[in-house]
């Protein structure tokens, strides 16, 4: 059976909302946890050992935990976050960015990476797998021809490397050093007040023709529609998907772990939609298409 | 520190050459770098001539294969490493860690540079790619402030490139999936970012609009400028508010920064504009020129003339230029 993993947090919220949703977390039937700030320097609202607390106690109730890493790294406090994460030997470390995979290396400790690292070909991961990886994410804007190409390319090469699949949330699509909620209430990055923390699922930003394309998340954008591969779970399980990656909302989630757990066990029929918090859906980037696009429904 | 200028087809190459370029970047004319626009770029015979050129003059030549292939494409991205070490390129910039491995035991003598699409913003990155694959310079990501690139500077492994001047990136580059996500394209798979082919133009009562896959970008009014339809240079809608919600449409201009690009021990600084004009290329090589030779003449005296200044604001996107990240009030 495909196991199913909770992303890092993308959005900024307050310490007692993440711990109550990590409490919450450790009940549902989500084998894998990814724990850990990948998007924004500035949000300190947990501390690295608020992080490892979380991490032990996650992992005490059978949970698999991973440590994540900043996706874009600029300075020097960001390395120096980035080596305390990697300075343990209790954690696998998920790599978002070519620093995390050196500090990793460095250290021998195992790492996966996420799906901001550009992995679009077998040979990429073989120079990977021989320096101490142990799974990857499919990048989001790749699809299910490609992915089937990866996985049966690892299969040849006798490389025994889980793939993961982003499934469900809004993709994290661009990072920048520019912080796009700050420049919404035109204060400077450096104080920014962390106005984001207002905007538990980002703030939505639309075409002058009210078309919703992108969530605009402090320094990173997302995309405007929720990506649903629930249908698809089937069909990954027939290539050999090995974790299936639903990315944290603050409302509803319960809901829909449930729904993914239901339909891997075959409980449930994949095609039964599941509809929370407005927001259009999308799959296009599994079918090769535009990502925005809804195909087959 | 050396000025490496774009060349999107032969006249623009040797045109670089001509006003003063130490080097020149081309690609092939296919995905395998990330200006694929029709009607752009090299062939092998064009290139040969081109390499050729620019040999006899002084003016080495690299060749960026900086898009990311996937399973159906290794053999077609292979061949182009294999054509660029045919040709004798004096590098091959390249972004994809296979391509990478791939390059450095097929061809371990012609040098390897990290394309800006490595997404590389620290030392202990550049270190990674050092250590994998033995590269000799790296191209910096558009997204580092002047400070930043000093403490990447102090501790690299390589050489350095920077951005100069041209189109700006505000998105790290080589992890930027907005263009794949309202079209089927991105500067990773394709080379491109906001393809020309998804791009419409339409006269409306309310004004020019353009449009990118259908998706609105821009509306124009009477008197204001338009600008090519870039997703991330629109204007959009957020909380009640239209702006420019992610950038403007601006260019990016370092010149007054040279002397502190000089002192951090930067190699090279790059000119961005493949999909520009032979016309422009002069301009903007032969200014650049002026400002390193003025640069290397009077070091500790340098000052921007307003001729280049002016020169360049002409060619700017919008005429309007910033320092970009390097500037960090611009954030």
């Amino acid at each position: 059976m495909m196991k199913l993993s909770l992303g890092p947090i993308l959005w900024f919220w307050s310490k007692q909302t993440v711990f109550d949703f990590y409490a919450n977390a450790a009940e549902w039937p989500v084998d894998t946890i990814y724990l850990g700030e990948a998007v924004c320097s500035r949000r300190r609202e947990l501390k690295p050992d608020d992080w490892f607390d979380l991490a032990r106690d996650l992992k005490a109730c059978g949970k698999e935990v991973v440590l994540s890493t900043q996706t874009l790294i600029e300075s020097e406090a960001d390395l120096r976050r980035l080596r305390r994460i990697c300075d343990q030997n209790e954690f696998m470390v998920e790599a978002n960015d070519q620093s995390a995979l050196q500090v990793a290396i460095r250290n021998g400790i195992p790492f996966v990476t996420g799906p901001s690292m550009n992995i679009y070909n077998v040979a990429t991961l073989r120079v990977l797998a021989k320096q101490g990886l142990k799974g990857w994410n499919l990048p989001v804007e790749l699809g299910r021809e490609t992915l089937d190409q990866l996985i049966r390319g690892l299969k040849e090469e006798g490389l025994d490397l889980p793939a993961e699949v982003f499934a469900w949330g809004f993709l994290p699509l661009a990072w920048s050093s520019r912080c796009f909620t700050a420049r919404h209430y035109n204060l400077p990055k450096d104080n920014c007040e962390f106005r984001c923390i207002e905007h538990p699922d980002g703030m939505e930003l639309r075409s002058r023709e009210s078309q919703e394309l992108f969530r605009l998340n402090g320094i990173s954008t997302l995309s405007g529609s929720r990506y649903d591969l629930m249908r698809e779970l089937p069909d990954m399980e027939r290539m050999g998907v090995s974790t299936v990656r639903l990315s944290p909302e603050h409302l509803g989630m319960d809901e829909v772990v449930k729904r993914f757990d239901q339909v891997r066990r075959g409980e449930v029929p994949a095609t039964d939609p599941l509809q929370l918090v407005e927001a259009p859906p999308c799959n296009g980037y599994w079918y090769g298409k535009p990502g925005m696009e809804l195909v087959g429904v | 520190m050396e000025l490496v200028c774009p060349a999107g087809s032969l006249p623009a190459m040797k045109t670089a050459v001509d006003n003063g370029a130490d080097a020149v970047y081309f690609g092939f004319r296919d995905s395998t770098n990330a200006r694929q626009f029709a009607g752009l770029n090299f062939n092998d015979k064009r290139a040969a001539e081109g390499i050729d050129y620019a040999h006899q003059r002084g003016t080495r030549v690299f060749c960026a294969i900086n898009t990311y292939p996937q399973p159906e494409g290794w053999e077609m991205w292979k061949g182009a490493v294999d054509r660029a070490a045919s040709l004798g390129v004096d590098a091959i910039i390249l972004a994809d860690m296979g391509l990478l491995d791939y390059a450095a035991n097929r061809h371990p003598d012609i040098p390897r540079h990290l394309s800006v699409q490595g997404s590389a913003t620290s030392y202990e990155a550049l270190s990674f790619y050092k250590n994998t694959f033995d590269i000799r310079r790296a191209v910096l990501p558009r997204v580092l402030s002047l400070d930043q690139v000093r403490g990447v500077a102090k501790h690299s492994p390589v050489e350095l490139e920077v951005f100069a001047f041209g189109s700006l990136c505000i998105m790290a580059e080589g992890r930027c999936y907005l263009s794949s996500y309202l079209t089927d394209e991105s500067p990773n798979t394709r080379g491109a970012c906001s393809p020309a082919k998804a791009v419409r133009w339409q006269e409306t009562p309310q004004g020019l609009e353009s449009r990118l896959n259908d998706v609105l970008i821009d509306r124009y009014g009477k008197g204001e400028s338009a600008g090519y339809p870039t997703l991330c240079k629109g204007r959009f809608e957020v909380e009640g508010n239209v702006y420019h919600a992610i950038e403007e449409p601006v260019s990016l201009n370092t010149l007054d920064l040279l002397p502190e690009l000089q002192a951090l021990g930067i190699s090279a600084v790059k000119i961005e504009g493949r999909q520009r004009s032979p016309a422009y290329i002069a301009d903007v090589a032969r200014t650049w020129r002026h400002a390193l030779d003025n640069l290397a003449a009077n070091p500790g005296m340098f000052t921007v003339e307003p001729l280049w200044r002016n020169t360049l604001s002409g060619l700017s996107e919008g005429g309007l230029t910033t320092l970009g990240a390097y500037h960090r009030k611009w954030k």
